[in-house]
């Protein structure tokens, strides 16, 4: 019988090579994106809410949604990702609400971060570690 | 950051809720020849409302010897605190003695000969008993079952879990939430929910992934004693990822604090005066959701098969831990007035089976789930001269004679095997049956693997279930105890971060290092991925017992722990 690598991990082989990747690498790169999208500006805390899981069922699609009343945009990023961009949503003045929900890959533990612009042309800034874990031994 | 909510107390009897706790004194009343069952179940009804506890029974329908744990750390804001205590200092905190009946049913020490005098503990027709003692005092009485019910044992890995059904139907609980019940899969939890339960299947946190739509119902609102009461279940929050997620396709769960925090204001919005959250959490993770989330009056706790004989108290809520595989039932009697807890009353009852009587009914029904398979339940495969346990942060004897067997029967450098919290324990002397194998091993996944993995991915897995355990946040903590390692030994470093907590990866045959580049053959069984091949893991064990005739192994040392 033959077993290959992915077939026999105790815990999914999956999550177990991207694990390893060295995910702060790519921190500097968020680090301009949000300069970009600021200009340069401060942000600060709070008027911004992110909504993550703590543990990403699956790394693959990871339910993120974000919420800033009186933004006119929100940007949202993987950090850790190779590719830290995940998308930038704009609100019109005609929208209901200002917050969104998405679905997002996540190449292994990591901080999402969303950065919203508002109204009055200030900053806020907000981020949630998600776990990407290889999973098993569940008590 | 530790917030000023986050504080702890070993009990509330200093709070401002008036009320008293234990497990009684019935130690010091009595002398083990002259225990009675009255002493153990004697309670002097308080209040409006009585609650039932009763949690992570794995499927154990007779009476066990199960050992607590040597080794639980906590890590953190919740070091050296409950239940992160064990042995002497347990006894100390609790202010009970050593050699009591006490300290043989809550700590590790002395278990072997305490365990001669004092005897098994639970199976549910002396649980049957306590219930219906307390029915007697308060007939309407909550039952709730905090899951983990359905799985552990021959007769619920051969029926899919119908004996348990079929026996607490006739508890006649109130509710109950679930983790391990989804490893029997979807279709069947789902029978078994639609045609089999007279009582709400609770899962405040289960969505089904494509519509985020609830799955299960996530409360139900009781009256009794006049007080309207609402029970919200919660279901073991990292179901998908340290179980099967395959087998329960399409359902996501979560802590999901928001929608908690949500449902508390919805039930009180719909006059709940008692609000009790029926949890599968684990004790940490409630820990901080009692913190966070204001509104709970009562979290029953589970998963981590904590006893504690006293409630404690986060943010105005009393967290309840009631154990483990059927040996404790909590009655917990409150004073509800006004929409708030005045008062409480709460006794762990240990389930000491040689004092409490067998109820005949459920003694009967179970006697016939286990006839068709009392042939193969009693077949002994062999001895033990140790005592078998497997509860702990690392590694049991009970786990050290699994990884040898899958070192032996697998030709293997290195085994792995998982860190369940269940599986009784057995005495030295003792024959193993299959039963006793099936009940550390039964469970809906159970193929050992034969693989090769390098020394730097068995690092990374180790890493990454040491995070999952020792993790300072609860919120992060979803595994259960350390992966158990055979064949080698290693250094663990619990305060460090993941990725530098474990070194010293030793061959305990060779006393070499284990290589990050090199290829060793690895062995397992538990794996969460869908096609995983190999026998059965309690094959593979019983082969091994068969082969050796008699078994012993000494407590592990290959594991050095820091940083605790």
């Amino acid at each position: 019988m033959d077993f290959t690598r992915r077939d026999a991990l105790i815990l999914g082989a999956g999550a177990a090579t991207v694990a390893l990747l060295p995910v702060q690498a790519f921190a500097s790169v968020s680090d301009d994106a949000i300069a970009a999208f600021t200009g340069g500006a401060a942000t600060s805390e709070g008027g911004i809410e992110l909504t993550a899981p703590e543990i990403a069922e699956n790394g693959n699609t990871v339910p993120v949604a974000v919420s800033a009343p009186g933004a006119v945009s929100i940007m949202l990023l993987a950090a850790g990702n190779p590719n830290p961009d995940v998308c930038t949503f704009n609100f019109g003045p005609l929208s209901g609400s200002q917050s969104a929900s998405t679905r997002i890959r996540l190449a292994g533990t990591q901080d999402v971060v969303a950065v919203a612009k508002m109204a009055d042309g200030s900053f806020v800034q907000t981020s949630s570690v998600v776990k990407v874990t290889i999973g098993g031994c569940g008590g | 950051m530790i917030s000023r909510r986050d504080f702890l107390q070993a009990s509330v009897a200093a709070s401002a809720i008036v009320g008293a706790s234990g497990v009684g004194n019935w130690s010091k009343l009595a002398a083990q020849q002259t225990l009675t069952q009255d002493q153990l179940l004697d309670f002097d009804t308080v209040g409006n409302v009585t609650i039932i506890h009763i949690t992570d029974i794995h499927a154990q329908l007779k009476p066990v010897y199960f050992r607590e744990p040597e080794i639980n750390i906590g890590v953190g804001a919740v070091d050296g605190l409950p239940p992160h205590v064990t042995g002497k200092d347990f006894l100390n905190l609790f202010n009970m003695e050593a050699g009591t009946r006490e300290a043989y049913a809550l700590t590790y020490d002395d278990f072997t000969s305490l365990a001669k005098g004092y005897g098994k503990m639970g199976g549910i027709d002396r649980v049957a008993t306590v219930i219906n003692s307390i029915r007697a005092a308060r007939p309407d009485a909550l039952l709730l079952d905090g899951g983990d019910t359905w799985q552990g044992s021959y007769t619920a890995q051969m029926t899919n879990g119908q004996d348990m059904v079929n026996v607490m139907n006739a508890l006649k609980p109130d509710a109950m939430t679930s983790h391990w019940e989804f490893t029997l899969g979807i279709d069947r939890v789902n029978e078994i929910v639609e045609n089999d339960l007279d009582f709400p299947f609770l899962g405040a946190n289960i969505f089904d992934t494509e519509w985020d739509e609830r799955a299960y119902e996530p409360y139900k609102m009781f009256e009794r004693g006049g007080v309207k009461i609402a029970v919200i279940g919660q279901a073991f929050p990292y179901m998908p990822i340290a179980n099967p997620g395959w087998m329960f396709p399409g359902l996501s769960f979560g802590v999901r604090e928001d929608n908690m925090n949500d449902l508390v204001q919805e039930v009180r919005g719909k006059g709940a005066e008692l609000v009790v959250m029926l949890s599968h959490n684990g004790f940490d993770v409630d820990r901080k959701l009692a913190a966070n989330v204001d509104g709970i009056d009562v979290i029953l706790t589970g998963h981590t098969h904590d006893a504690l004989p006293e409630p404690v108290q986060v943010n105005n809520t009393m967290l309840i831990a009631s154990g483990s595989n059927g040996k404790f039932v909590t009655r917990l009697d409150l004073d509800v007035r006004d929409g708030e807890v005045k008062g409480f009353r709460h006794k762990l009852i240990p389930i000491f089976s040689d004092v409490i009587q067998s109820d005949p009914m459920v003694a009967k029904l179970i006697d016939e789930q286990r006839a068709p398979f009392e042939d193969q339940l009693t077949e002994v495969i062999g001895k033990t001269d140790s005592l078998l346990y497997r509860r702990g942060n690392f590694n049991g004897t009970w786990d050290d004679l699994i990884c040898n067997a899958l070192i032996e029967e697998r030709e293997a450098d290195i085994a792995l095997s998982p860190g369940f919290r269940w599986g009784p324990s057995l005495l030295p002397g003792g024959d193993i049956t299959r039963e006793d194998i099936f009940n550390c091993t039964g469970m809906s996944y159970p193929a050992a693997y034969r693989s090769e993995m390098t020394g730097e991915l068995i690092h990374t897995i180790m890493e990454d279930v040491a995070d999952n355990l020792f993790n300072p946040d609860p919120y992060y903590q979803q595994g259960g105890d350390m992966v158990r390692m055979g064949g080698m030994g290693y250094s663990i470093d619990v305060s460090k971060k993941q990725g530098d907590r474990i070194t010293d990866m030793t061959m305990l045959n060779t006393g070499e290092k284990i290589e990050p580049s090199k290829t060793y053959i690895v062995a397992g069984w538990a794996s969460v991925n869908e096609g995983t091949e190999g026998p059965a893991i309690w094959d593979v064990v019983e082969d091994y017992v068969r082969r050796k005739g008699t078994v012993s192994l000494d407590p592990n040392q290959s594991v050095k722990v820091t940083g605790a």
